[in-house]
């Protein structure tokens, strides 16, 4: 039972991380119907900036929760304004051609940013510093759940209220909401359309990159080419949980996430070895795009061919 | 309309006379680059020796501090005047840590530069890549530290100076069971990597065979985020000790992870351990973990210390296993190419072959007829980013069948700092004089933390 609540917190966590990259997704797939592949970079790019920043700012001495929240901050406004940039220069030039195009430009985006950063700072691992000091406390039993696993639920369970209080209550998320019905239509209802793009943008990367400096806490290892499969089974939960709804990719990472552990975990008991984690996001990719292609929470269902 | 076709066909026509052209100067200044490249494999002028490794990739750190010692190894050569009064030449490849990469380098360094002997990789992975190119050009290629023993298998112009890995593995075995006592053991291993696969093995059949059982097994991949998945199934199998056969990037957050998951368990690893970025990565949380290891920057004897103090005024920082197995590859090297008197590939090997008694850093250096180097292995206790000195592990049960006059009496004296004390001696006074620091060590923290000054000093007194 301990190790099945243990194996069930571990799940959450790498869950959680899933669920905030696979929000990036399905926003800008809901308004845009176009699959940002750069998305799993924008995560990558939070994370290093948050390395940067703390070294910088002379926080990687010692943890403290002041440093912990201006690393998080600032490196969350540092993707956004990367994520506004690479919509403004890759994808806006290219949005009144064929969908594909722009994906295509995505595939590039996300090629360009791995290798600029692997050019200029090597492909080696780097030790994300320590911000947050380390003490694991016990529940029913033998199950522990360390800070920086109680630190990774908190942030996305306020980062995800947060989201849902912007897109339902204020004036820009119901512009959001209205361009992601038909783009046209909210541009003739006076809606500034781009930049309700621009700012949807901002904030799937803003999510991702508080992904990357809590997994950073998490595993302190970071590098060049983390955001790739990170990045995949992230869009994976967003597909399993709907593509373009919101709930759906919370429930899709969390889901992910959970699978994957309990590959790792109870596999080997039924003949899989632990190496197959990385299968299993992919395998439960064929499976919903057989099944339920609309996805767990995908709203298109309705529609009865 | 035709018009603007017959334009662009025009411009196109234009565009690809132009990357013609482009082609034939990049190609011409290739030829002429060649021509004049070093070395040719003549036997005057300098001698070019190519070295590869991981430079930039995930496991850079090893081929960084490697590259270091042979540069300083080759750069006291020159100092000293050479070889045969001709100087040494280094040319350095990386290859990213990647096999396919390994293999495309020593092509390189084999048919463009024309090196007469190569040196490289640590992992032994990307050696067993780019053994087969050596092999089949008649180049000899010395790995400083690849452990797996497929990799001299390759051919016999394949050697190392480091121990292997049933050796490696049959060390930690027997430190866990004889001196840690420990009955069961859990095993996590990196899954694609034939190092730790290697050691797995090893560590598990010598494990077996001094009674311990192996209660679980785990696997993970270079790369992986998450390790907590296999460490809760370990924790639930309640071992006494853990071996992690990875290298270093990994196992730094693998020991983070169980920390956190409250493990006391003590990790066990091996020489991939060894890189200033494991603490980086592991922190606290490695704090009485043990590895085997080629040598021990602690060791008082004069030559070690002597390349220690060189090693640190040359780059700032104290050597690690690496680094020094890099020098003494590269000493071997210089060496074999005295005594042949040439640089040409099948006497060169000879000579490399036939290497004994070789005085090194990391031990006497003698190599058996399947060109492994027969050396004791050293056990180090990780502790607040030091390695402490524990005991020293010589090769029974392999050195009578490898016919050697070499290992135990000679190598005690250089490698171990147990000076006179044959191999059993040594190891006898090190495990009761650990053992009851072990038994309190797996408590709680603050009593782990207390416990190692009174395991080592035993240990280390003998000095």
């Amino acid at each position: 039972m301990d190790t099945f609540v243990q194996q069930l917190i571990n799940g959450l966590t790498v869950g959680a991380i899933y669920a905030l990259i696979a929000l990036g997704y399905t926003m800008v797939y809901g308004i845009l119907r176009l699959i940002n592949f750069a998305h799993g970079d924008i995560y990558m790019v939070g994370a290093f900036v948050g390395y940067f920043l703390a070294f910088q700012l002379g926080f990687a001495t010692g943890p403290s929760l002041l440093g912990l929240s201006v690393v998080l901050v600032a490196s969350m406004i540092a993707a956004a304004l990367v994520g506004m940039a690479i919509e403004r220069f890759a994808y806006r030039p290219l949005r009144k051609y064929a969908r594909m195009t722009t994906l295509i430009a995505a595939i590039g985006v996300s090629l360009l940013i791995e290798n600029l950063f692997v050019a200029r700072l090597g492909a080696a691992p780097r030790a994300f510093p320590q911000l947050l000091s380390e003490k694991s406390y016990t529940l029913f039993g033998n199950a522990a759940i360390s800070k920086s696993q109680i630190l990774i639920f908190a942030v996305s369970v306020a980062l995800m209220l947060l989201l849902q209080w912007v897109i339902f209550k204020t004036k820009v998320g119901t512009a959001m909401r209205a361009v992601s019905f038909n783009l046209n239509s909210a541009k003739l209802m006076g809606i500034n359309t781009d930049f309700i793009i621009s700012f949807t943008f901002a904030l799937g990367s803003a999510l991702a990159a508080a992904g990357g400096v809590l997994t950073a806490q998490y595993n302190p290892q970071i590098d060049p080419l983390m955001g790739i499969l990170t990045g995949l089974k992230a869009f994976v939960a967003a597909v399993l949980g709907g593509i373009g709804n919101i709930p759906g990719a919370v429930l899709g990472g969390l889901l992910i996430g959970i699978a994957e552990t309990f590959v790792v975990g109870y596999g080997q008991n039924v003949g899989i070895p632990s190496t197959f984690r990385d299968a299993v996001a992919f395998a439960i990719l064929i499976l919903v795009l057989l099944v339920r292609p609309s996805g767990l929470l995908g709203s298109t269902v309705q529609e009865k061919v | 309309m035709s018009s603007l076709n017959n334009f662009d066909r025009e411009e196109t026509m234009k565009r690809i006379l132009l990357s013609l052209g482009l082609i034939a100067t990049l190609l011409s200044t290739f030829a002429c680059e060649r021509k004049g490249g070093p070395g040719a494999g003549g036997q005057t002028g300098p001698i070019v020796v190519g070295y590869y490794g991981d430079l930039t990739g995930r496991t850079s750190n090893f081929g960084q501090s490697t590259k270091r010692g042979v540069e300083m190894a080759a750069d006291e050569i020159n100092k000293a005047g050479g070889i045969n009064g001709r100087q040494i030449t280094i040319l350095s490849e990386d290859d990213e840590g990647r096999p396919e990469k390994a293999a495309t380098v020593v092509t390189k360094l084999i048919n463009q530069d024309r090196v007469v002997a190569l040196l490289g990789e640590v992992a032994s992975g990307n050696t067993l890549a780019a053994a087969p190119k050596a092999q089949a050009a008649n180049v000899p290629m010395i790995s400083p530290s690849s452990t797996n023993p497929a990799v001299t298998q390759v051919g016999d112009y394949i050697s190392r100076v480091c121990f292997i890995d049933p050796f490696q593995g049959d060390v930690m075995a027997k430190f866990a069971a004889n001196t840690l006592k420990a009955k069961k053991a859990a095993i996590m291993l990196d899954f694609n990597s034939p190092y730790s696969r290697g050691l797995t093995e090893f560590f598990e059949a010598s494990f077996k065979k001094l009674g311990g059982e192996i209660v679980d097994k785990q696997s993970y991949t270079q790369g992986d985020r998450d390790y907590k998945g296999q460490l809760t199934a370990i924790r639930s199998k309640n071992p006494d000790v853990i071996y992690v056969p990875g290298y270093y990037g990994e196992v730094g957050v693998i020991a983070k992870q169980a920390k956190q998951l409250d493990i006391k368990a003590p990790l066990l690893g091996g020489d991939g351990w060894d890189s200033t970025q494991l603490w980086d990565l592991g922190g606290d949380s490695l704090n009485g973990d043990y590895i085997s290891n080629h040598y021990s920057v602690d060791d008082p004897s004069p030559a070690i210390q002597k390349f220690v103090a060189d090693y640190k005024a040359r780059n700032g920082e104290v050597p690690d296993a690496l680094a020094a197995l890099g020098y003494d590859a590269m000493k071997v090297l210089a060496d074999a190419i005295k005594r042949a008197g040439t640089t040409e590939g099948p006497q060169l090997k000879d000579a490399i072959n036939a290497t004994k008694d070789f005085v090194g850093v990391t031990g006497t250096i003698s190599l058996d007829k399947d060109r492994n180097a027969v050396k004791p292995a050293v056990v180090l206790k990780l502790q607040n980013r030091k390695y402490i000195y524990q005991e020293t592990i010589y090769p029974e049960g392999m050195t009578p069948p490898s016919g050697a006059p070499t290992a135990p009496s000679p190598a005690t004296s250089t490698a171990s700092p147990a000076a006179a004390s044959p191999s059993p001696t040594a190891k006898s006074a090190a495990s009761p004089a650990s053992s009851p620091a072990k038994a309190a060590s797996p408590a709680s923290s603050p009593a782990k933390a207390a416990s190692p000054a009174a395991s080592t000093k035993p240990a280390s007194t003998p000095n």
